[in-house]
Order: structure tokens, then C-alpha cells, then sequence
């Protein structure tokens, strides 16, 4: 078998293909920051929480009511977009305007707050969520055993990434949001709700990270601290990608899950340092980000 | 005035003392700290639901001891050793706390116990897996009661090396609780006549699993060991099951795994996984009774834990109640004069380096077929005798141990 640095080759194939799954994940929660960062300026430390509310309704809604994985895919962001626009009406809206600052950290309070309130509720062993049946196994790639479940995941989430960027990039509704935020008040000399429209996008950025969380429900531990650990990973992919750039968070998104892949292959003791050590080095030459506009 | 009353109080304490005539409890108060992960990654096992174990001892014990009144402060000590030791302090200094229970993080127990030790104090260590505890961190001041590294890695992989798993991969936590666990497993692998293909360390903690999982898979190892604990393990259990492991013919085998895990796995995931216990709740009458009236407390079935505190306590009463002081070393001596015989264990012994020595158990998961409930988990494969299961005496580092 053909070796690279040590490594068969096969071995290889296989650690990138994992890092391009979990790349297209990292892509979809920070797809969700970028949005809400790039059109509303609030810095969303809730985003870890946002995914996890995504994955605990799925299982909640399961356990009570037997609502399927394809129903919940759409019914458990729908729910959790609701809490944040109630989050936006209620909280953030009353900080619009204000330093950065303010927003990180209403909304880290409102995370630790969502977190520790569920941890009291459910513990932290992780509720359990059953693989849809029609998922369960996969194929023989000749170089690793692909589950069904996992090229699920990369299919959609490529798809949910790339309809984002073609609706606030390409479309006539994206053009009023960034056009929404550039200038409010000449937008509602138009007589378009401006307001509305922020909850909205923030609902919208809420969601993505919920239907994360949807996906993530199967494959992980549900438990009330699972968003934690990712969100810091996830931000630092916006910021390489550039805060604020939508198509820079789903490539960098890709390229982070394969460096961390290659990292858990020939020195697994760095695996959780290497994105951070990458941010730092893109921040010495690139202040703004790979994609981020200069300042 | 409350001033004056300690002074009296100890005052005279200490004349007795002196007397050695009489011993006696002091403020005629037995007070119990009962510190716990009560928030994080260990929550579950030990936590909230081990503080009403605690309490349910108290209960049936009358909630009076040799006439004095049993009280409980508890604290959560967010596996912080720092915010440990200074609970601790404060709880023996200003609170007159005579016993700690609980202690779960390795960690946390290591830096109460030196608190404990300083101010002459009793601790109850429940939830620590490190074997060190009674080694080289050993204090007159503790007893480690429920089970240990050392009892874990003699279980789960000798039964497997003997049923023919002969090479062995380790997916390791990259921390000091994994590090001994790995080198405790590598030792009794070989020993039995198998050999350790490969090893990775993995950051603490660490949720996606797959890159790892497919290295162990395709080492061709007969058996994947996870020297993890918690989330850790749970999550790796789950990829592996993902990823075909099991049914391509690699055995898993947990070394750290709790009730509470297996019960946040289901039997479908973790079915044939084998571990190693200090308790099972469904062994036999005397658990089931006990483990019914904890259930109706908490509404979950008890991890070996939180039977350990609530026997621990009992002992501790008993002894209380036998010697009529509250002194550590009297109660302490106590203890080890006389086994524990209860629903926790059978002749357990605490031998002088603070170790309580009592039969482990191996147990394999029932498939979600021979399961008749969600807390209906283990079948108990081996009995592992007191004897076999802990660190002999004559390999002890403990100061207290007179070779």
C-alpha cells in the first residue's frame, strides 16, 4: 500500500472525506454567525446554544409528541427561529446601535442561561435519538466504511449553505437586507419595515444553526452543553473566513474540517489547537479575514 | 456571645480530650459537607441525586446520631480543585464540618484531601476513579470507598484478552486520568499475554469521534479500548456503532462506564459493550429495595456512586453511633475494625491505607431484546473477589502501609 508521510494512503482518503463532513458542518453553524454578524452587526455568542436548542427540541419533540426526523428537519428550526426572534424583539433590539461588546455578551448571558436551565432539566448524559431507519449503515468505499447518515449530512448541508448565499447574495429580498442595514432609515422612506426585517434575519441566522443541530441530533449527544465547545471552533472559522463574508464562512467552514482532519491523522494531540493556530497566522497577515472586506 | 459559647464549648472539649476519658460530638452536632460536581460533565453519575442519597442515609438513620443532630451543607465544586480547597477550608474552619462525602473529579479529591488532613477532618471519597488516591496521595484523613482505576483496569480487559482479544487499541483522553488509565491497561494486556497495536491521544474533551474511530478501525485491532469517561466515551460508543465497528468484528471495550451513560446510550447502541462496576442496582433484593426508594426520590434508577454515599454515610453513622465521637481517627479506626454489610457490598473491608476493598463486578449490556426497560441494562457476567479486584498491600506507596 502506498504510504504519505507514514500514512497509507487509503487511510488518507479517508481522514479527508471525514474532514470535508465535519468541514460542511462547521460551514453551516458559522454560515449562520456570518449572517447575522454581517447584516446586523450583533456578535452572536447564542449560536452554540441556538444549535443545541436545534438538536434538544428534536429529541423533545420525539420522546412527547413521535414526531419524525423529516418533520422535525423543518418543525425544531422553525421552533427555535421563533425563541430568537423573541430573543431579538425582546432583548437585542434594546442594545441596537451600541458597541459590539453589548451583543456578545447579552447573548452569551442568554446562552449560559438557556444552558444551565436545561442542564438542571435534562442532566448532562445526553438524551438519546434514534437514527432514522433508513439511514442505518452504509458502504464500502474500498478505502473506509462511508454511514449513509454521514453523506446525508454533507449533501444537505452543501445545499442549505449554497441557498443562503445565492438568496442575500443574488436575490432581490438579500439586496433589501443588506441595503436594510446599510442605511435603515432611507430603507423605511421606501416603506420597507426595517425592524421586521432584523428580527427576521436574525430568526433566519437562528435557524441555520438549529437545523445544525437537527442534523447533529442522531450522531451526537444531545446534551444541554453540546453547543458550548463548538461555538469558540465556530468562531474562529468566521473569522478566518472574514466576519461578516458569507461565502468566506462556507469555504473556510470546508477547509478548517479538513486541516482538523489531517491534524487527528498525524498529530491528534493538536487537533483542537490547529484552527486557532491558523487564525492566528491568517490574522498576522490578513487582519480582516481571508474574504473579509478591509476595514 | 456564639463567640464565647465556642470558646466554652472547645474549651471543654479539649479538657475531655485531655481526660481522654469520655470521647464525645462535639457541638453535639454531626455536620456532613457534601462536595460535587453538581452542574458539569459529571453531574449525572455523582451530583444532585447523590446529595438525596445522602439524605435518604440520614433519614434512615433516624436523622440523629448518639443523640446529636445530623446537618448537611453541600457545594458544587465545578471539578475545580481550587474552588474545592477552599470550600473545604472554609467548611472545617468557620462551619465545624467533621465529614466530607461525595468527591468525585480525581483532582478535586486530591487537593480536599490535603485540607482534610491538615485539619484533621474525615473524608468519604465516592465518585474518584484515580487509584493514586490510596497511593501515593494516601492521608489518615480518607477512606476510597466505591472503586478505582486499578479495579477497572484489572476487570474489563483481563475477561477480554481471556476470551481471546489479543491485540488492543486505545483511544486515550489526553489528561492525567487517561494517561494512568492507558499505562493501567497496557500492563494487565500484557501481562495476560496480548499487545497494544497503537494508542491516540485525543483532546479533552473532544465530540466528533469519526477520524479516530476510522484509525482504531482500521489498525485491525481485535479490541478498541476507550480510556476515556463521560461525554467522551458515550460519543465514541455512538461512532463506533455508526461506523460498522462492531458488526466488522471489533469488540469495544469501556474502561470508565456508569449506569448513567449506558442509560443515555440505549441497549441499542451499547449492546455487548463490557465494563467493569462496583454496583449494580439490579443484583439483588436488598439493591432493588434500595434502589426503588431512590428511584421515588429522583426518578432515576442509582449509579454506583450514589449507592456508595449512602452506604459510606451509613458506615460512618454506625460509627459514630459505636464509638460516640465524632473524632476522625476514632471513627476512622472504627471503620476499619468493622466490615460494611450492606446493600453496597459484602465484607468490605478498609484496609489501613483508607482503600475499601469489596468485590467488583463485570458486566456486559443487554441487547435491546433481553432488556425489559430503559433502566434494565447489565447482565453481571463475573464476580472479580475483593482480593483480586484492588492494589495488593505489598505494592503499596501509601506512608501508612508498614511493610
Amino acid at each position: 500500500m502506498s504510504m504519505i508521510f507514514g500514512v497509507p494512503f487509503a487511510v488518507l482518503s479517508g481522514q479527508l472525506l471525514i474532514g470535508i463532513i465535519n468541514g460542511a458542518f462547521y460551514a453551516l453553524l458559522s454560515l449562520g454567525l456570518a449572517v447575522i454578524f454581517g447584516l446586523l452587526k450583533i456578535i452572536n455568542f447564542a449560536h452554540g446554544a441556538m444549535y443545541m436548542l436545534g438538536a434538544m427540541v428534536t429529541v423533545i419533540m420525539f420522546d412527547a409528541l413521535g414526531v419524525n426526523y423529516w418533520v422535525a428537519l423543518f418543525l425544531a428550526p422553525l421552533t427555535v427561529g421563533v425563541f430568537g426572534v423573541l430573543i431579538e424583539y425582546f432583548l437585542l433590539r434594546r442594545i441596537a446601535g451600541q458597541d459590539h461588546i453589548y451583543s456578545l455578551l447579552l447573548t452569551f448571558g442568554v446562552a449560559l442561561l438557556i444552558q444551565g436551565v436545561l442542564t438542571n432539566i435534562y442532566g448532562v448524559s445526553g438524551l438519546r435519538y434514534a437514527m432514522p431507519d433508513m439511514f442505518k449503515g452504509g458502504m464500502n468505499l474500498g478505502f473506509m466504511f462511508l454511514p449513509y447518515y454521514r453523506a446525508w449530512v454533507i449533501v444537505v448541508a452543501l445545499l442549505v449553505c449554497f441557498g443562503t448565499w445565492f438568496m442575500i447574495e443574488k436575490t432581490k429580498l438579500g439586496s433589501y437586507l443588506r441595503a436594510g442595514t446599510e442605511d435603515s432609515q432611507l430603507m423605511q422612506g421606501f416603506g420597507i419595515n426595517v425592524p421586521l426585517l432584523v428580527s427576521l434575519t436574525y430568526g433566519f441566522g437562528v435557524m441555520l444553526a438549529a437545523f445544525a443541530g437537527v442534523l447533529a441530533a442522531p450522531i451526537y449527544s444531545v446534551t444541554p452543553v453540546m453547543g458550548s465547545n463548538l461555538l469558540i471552533v465556530v468562531f474562529a472559522v468566521v473569522v478566518i473566513g472574514g466576519m461578516g463574508s458569507i461565502g468566506g464562512a462556507i469555504l473556510t467552514g470546508i477547509a478548517m474540517g479538513v486541516i482538523e482532519g489531517l491534524t487527528k491523522t498525524y498529530y491528534p494531540q493538536a487537533a483542537s489547537a490547529v484552527i486557532f493556530l491558523v487564525m492566528v497566522v491568517v490574522l498576522m497577515f490578513r487582519p480582516s479575514g481571508l474574504f473579509g472586506k478591509e476595514a | 456571645m456564639t463567640m464565647m459559647k465556642k470558646l466554652l464549648t472547645s474549651a471543654v472539649a479539649s479538657a475531655l480530650m485531655v481526660g481522654g476519658a469520655q470521647a464525645e460530638i462535639t457541638d453535639n452536632t454531626v455536620k456532613i459537607g457534601y462536595l460535587a460536581d453538581m452542574s458539569g460533565t459529571y453531574r449525572d453519575l455523582a451530583g444532585p441525586n447523590g446529595l438525596k442519597a445522602l439524605e435518604m442515609a440520614i433519614a434512615d438513620f433516624g436523622g440523629k446520631v448518639k443523640g446529636a443532630k445530623i446537618e448537611v451543607v453541600s457545594a458544587d465544586d465545578r471539578n475545580s480543585p481550587d474552588v474545592a480547597s477552599s470550600t473545604v477550608r472554609k467548611w472545617v474552619e468557620n462551619d465545624n464540618v467533621d465529614m466530607v462525602s461525595g468527591l468525585v473529579a480525581s483532582s478535586v479529591t486530591i487537593a480536599a484531601t490535603k485540607i482534610l488532613e491538615e485539619s484533621n477532618k474525615l473524608g468519604l471519597v465516592n465518585g474518584s476513579a484515580a487509584s493514586s488516591i490510596t497511593n501515593e496521595h494516601c492521608t489518615p484523613n480518607h477512606i476510597h470507598y466505591v472503586y478505582d482505576t486499578y479495579a477497572l483496569s484489572i476487570g474489563t480487559p483481563t475477561a477480554i484478552v481471556q476470551e481471546g482479544g489479543k491485540s488492543w487499541f486505545i483511544l486515550t483522553a489526553d489528561y492525567a486520568f487517561g494517561h494512568a488509565m492507558e499505562a493501567d491497561v497496557t500492563r494487565v494486556v500484557e501481562a495476560n499475554g496480548g499487545e497494544i497495536l497503537g494508542s491516540i491521544r485525543h483532546p479533552f474533551p473532544t465530540d466528533d469521534f469519526s477520524s479516530y474511530i476510522l484509525q482504531a478501525q482500521a489498525s485491525g485491532a481485535d479490541v478498541i479500548a476507550l480510556a476515556n469517561a463521560g461525554a467522551d466515551t458515550t460519543n465514541a460508543i455512538t461512532t463506533a456503532g455508526e461506523f460498522g465497528v462492531t458488526q466488522a468484528g471489533q469488540t469495544i471495550a469501556g474502561l470508565v462506564v456508569f449506569l448513567s451513560d449506558v442509560h443515555a446510550l440505549g441497549t441499542e447502541v451499547a449492546q455487548g459493550l463490557q465494563l467493569t462496576t462496583g454496583w449494580y442496582w439490579d443484583m439483588n433484593d436488598e439493591t432493588r429495595e434500595w434502589s426503588d426508594r431512590f428511584m421515588e426520590e429522583t426518578g432515576a434508577r442509582p449509579t454506583m456512586v450514589h449507592a456508595g454515599i449512602y452506604s459510606s454515610a451509613m458506615q460512618y453513622f454506625k460509627a459514630v453511633e459505636a464509638t460516640g465521637s465524632d473524632d476522625s481517627q476514632v471513627v476512622r479506626k472504627w471503620m476499619m475494625e468493622n466490615p460494611v454489610n450492606d446493600m453496597f457490598a459484602k465484607n468490605g473491608i478498609v484496609r489501613e491505607d483508607g482503600r475499601m476493598v469489596h468485590d467488583m463486578y463485570l458486566a456486559q449490556v443487554k441487547s435491546p431484546e433481553e432488556s425489559s426497560g430503559e433502566w434494565d441494562l447489565y447482565n453481571i457476567v463475573r464476580t472479580i473477589p475483593a482480593d483480586e479486584a484492588f492494589r495488593p498491600l505489598s505494592e503499596s506507596k501509601c506512608k501508612l502501609v508498614n511493610k
